[in-house]
């Protein structure tokens, strides 16, 4: 038989457990990573799942840390949660809470520093997260077209696996040649609505080829005729170089 | 077609005569700028066809005669840069000889330890795709620049912060940096001057607010990249606590052709004050979008039909263009034929230099819908520190994303134009500003757009639509309101 106290405490416990399990139900909207600043426990993704860099990142961690200065070690949270976040596929609580032990700082440091920087997934993405820019640049040349046509793509049965996981981006940076995808950090240029699927469905074989599609042109010149730098050697500025130095 | 534009050009440019005050007479008022010969471009490499290795470099001419240039001493250098008259390529076009000096004040040796320049390449301002072209195309120039100018600035070591996005270009500019640790270029007695001197390169994860200045100091000290008050300046306390200098990737990477070629010849091309060659990125509604370099203070319409192919569908079909970048407000096609350029010559027609990122709309542009994306993207760069432009952003784009379908009264126009007088200058950096312009040059240019739209939406959905654009039968669940006109962005 149980004493009395003891019988609350169940009765009390029982009841928590009956909220928590209502609270179940009650839907989280779903958000990006960066834009919910709050980390949830789950049971993949919460502080009792530990990281480790292996080997060959424990150096790379070390190279990292001697590129700042010594009472600085602080800086290298970005560079070292990135570093984590490659070898564990996002950036967890346990990558985070690693990368603070190792650069002696409290933990909430590492976590501003996460989830500010919207490169940092701390929720898991596919393995091959897709980009795309749909910024001004890119919408005035379609890039609207392209994001609905990649988050079908990614919806339809061709994705069933989880493979692609999708984002729309900020300006990539890339203007000249919009509309761009960034896809795993490698750069997708020229694109409209259904070049877009070709270099998914690349992607998928392993065969995407980075840079402007359809090999119209290089990089970033005017496609078709030329309009600066004819030379077929680049002009030498050592002939032009004053005598004085 | 091209001569008739050169010849009709003179007319326009004597006629367009408005300067303000500070700026002084041109010498040479009638002379056209533009066309570029090859052998003044100092990006020979924009396009890829010479390779960008230290050999191929090497051939172009970077790394010539560097330490000769090194032992000239910091005052000569600056000295020089002050001559050509080279301004900031970043935006904000200060004389970089005199930002240069700041780091040098009477006294300076008396502040013993590290001193740093850091390379801004944190690209991201909508329309700007510079820098990414000199990184993994003239990494070479780009060093060598760091050098020079951290020779100017008695610096001891150079951070370049690169967006974390250009990961290829940090492959590059990586690979770039180790050949020239090889070569004994940078690194402990660099070029062989007796001067030490390193370059790291940090990566930045996203965060266009990190493109300024002091933002990317806490950026680089392993914070959040939110803004500091200045003063101190980055020049007595910057990056780790120690002197520093943040610059354009543009403004360093040209340093090193400017010292080699001389300060005349750089201030030769261009107008007054406004001197040198220019990365010009060009995109949107255009037949052939690219990056070019070309000499400043070239007509904005001869850029767009030299070297881009003209405007989708000729001129006369142009709707607006933004000259500088998202920050800076957007020209008229009126306004575009006149404008000029450079940072004088934009001043003069609204607008401003920025970074040479020209977007092109054309007549089918929905122009609401464009700068309505342009607020989206000011909300979810705003890195919320100060409270007007956190909720001043987020209200921005909330307004116009009801603007672009006409869900909204009349009256709101004029609430809209008083909020963003409400953020624009209240804010630690700019990016307050930068999120008011776009939104109050929308009004000016094309309020009756705004106006026929609102009265197109009210027509047809009656008078179910009030204040706020709230419809009655809307739900809130989920953290966000069902059930409205218009579907919010995240």
């Amino acid at each position: 038989m149980l004493l009395p106290t003891a019988r609350l405490t169940t009765r009390r416990a029982s009841k928590i457990a009956s909220i928590r399990f209502f609270m179940g139900f009650i839907s989280i909207p779903k958000r990006w990573s960066h834009i919910d600043a709050v980390h949830r426990n789950t049971k993949d993704n919460n502080p009792s799942v530990k990281f480790e860099f292996n080997d060959k990142n424990s150096q790379e961690v070390t190279k990292i840390i001697a590129k700042y200065p010594e009472q600085y070690k602080k800086a290298a949270i970005m560079p070292l949660l990135n570093l984590g976040q490659h070898q564990f596929g996002y950036c967890s609580i346990g990558v985070m809470n690693e990368v603070a032990r190792i650069l002696e700082v409290p933990p909430m440091r590492v976590y501003e520093v996460a989830s500010f920087y919207t490169m940092f997934h701390r929720k898991p993405v596919g393995q091959v997260n897709v980009g795309i820019c749909t910024n001004i640049a890119c919408q005035l040349r379609g890039a609207d077209d392209i994001y609905s046509n990649a988050k079908s793509y990614c919806k339809s049965e061709k994705n069933k696996d989880g493979f692609f996981s999708l984002e729309e981006l900020e300006c990539s940076g890339a203007c000249a040649n919009a509309p761009v995808a960034e896809i795993n950090n490698i750069y997708y240029e020229d694109l409209d609505k259904d070049s877009i699927i070709k270099v998914l469905d690349d992607l998928r074989i392993g065969k995407a080829k980075p840079g402007p599609f359809g090999g119209k042109r290089v990089s970033c010149e005017p496609e078709g005729e030329k309009t600066s730098l004819f030379g077929k050697e680049a002009f030498d500025i050592r002939t032009v170089t004053r005598d004085d130095i | 077609m091209l001569s008739r534009t050169w010849k009709s050009l003179p007319l326009r440019h004597a006629t367009f005569q408005s300067r303000s005050l500070a700026t002084e007479a041109n010498i040479n008022p009638n002379r056209i700028h533009g066309g570029l010969k090859d052998s003044d471009r100092i990006f020979q490499n924009l396009y890829g066809y010479y390779g960008h290795d230290l050999k191929s470099a090497q051939k172009r001419g970077d790394w010539y005669k560097t330490k000769e240039l090194v032992l000239k001493g910091d005052s000569w250098l600056i000295d020089q840069i002050k001559k050509s008259g080279l301004r900031g390529r970043g935006g904000a076009g200060f004389p970089s000889g005199m930002k240069w000096s700041f780091m040098n004040p009477p006294g300076w040796e008396k502040n013993p330890g590290p001193r740093y320049v850091v390379i801004n390449a944190d690209e991201g301002e909508p329309g700007t795709c510079k820098d990414r072209e000199i990184m993994r195309k003239e990494p070479h120039k780009l060093i060598e620049g760091c050098l020079l100018s951290g020779r100017a600035m008695n610096a001891t070591a150079a951070y370049i912060y690169i967006r974390g996005e250009f990961y290829d270009e940090y492959l590059i500019l990586q690979s770039a940096i180790d050949e020239a640790y090889k070569h004994g270029l940078i690194g402990q007695n660099a070029c062989g001057s007796g001067y030490d001197f390193d370059v790291y390169i940090h990566r930045g994860m996203g965060a266009y607010i990190c493109g300024e200045e002091t933002a990317l100091i806490e950026s680089l000290e392993g914070k959040q990249g939110k803004p500091r008050l200045k003063p101190p300046f980055p020049a007595a306390v910057g990056v780790f606590g120690r002197p520093s200098t943040v610059t354009n990737v543009e403004t360093v990477a040209v340093a090193p052709t400017i010292l080699r070629r001389g300060p005349d010849w750089f201030s030769s091309l261009g107008r007054e004050r406004n001197v040198g060659t220019k990365l010009y990125g060009i995109s949107g509604h255009v037949n052939k979008p690219c990056v070019v370099e070309e000499e400043m203070s070239i007509p904005l319409k001869d850029l767009i039909e030299k070297h881009c192919g003209g405007v989708r569908g000729g001129w006369d079909n142009l709707l607006a263009i933004i000259p500088g970048g998202s920050s800076t407000p957007s020209l008229n096609q009126e306004m575009s034929g006149k404008a000029l350029m450079d940072y004088d010559g934009l001043k003069d027609v609204g607008s401003s230099l920025g970074t040479g990122a020209v977007i092109v709309m054309d007549k089918s542009t929905d122009i609401i819908k464009a700068i309505s994306r342009l607020s989206d993207f000011y909300r979810h760069e705003s890195c919320g520190q100060c409270t007007p432009c956190r909720e001043g952003t987020t209200w921005l784009s909330k307004t116009m994303q009801r603007f672009v379908i006409g869900d909204a009264k009349p009256k709101e126009i004029d609430m809209i134009i008083e909020m963003s007088k409400r953020i624009e200058g209240h804010s630690i950096c700019g990016l307050g500003d930068a999120s008011a312009w776009p939104v109050q040059a929308l009004v000016k240019n094309f309020k009756p757009l705004l106006l026929e739209r609102m009265e197109q939406f009210h027509k047809e959905k009656t008078d179910k639509v009030q204040y706020g654009g709230w419809v009655k039968d809307a739900k809130v669940f989920d953290g966000r309101v069902h059930g409205l006109p218009h579907d919010f962005h995240h």
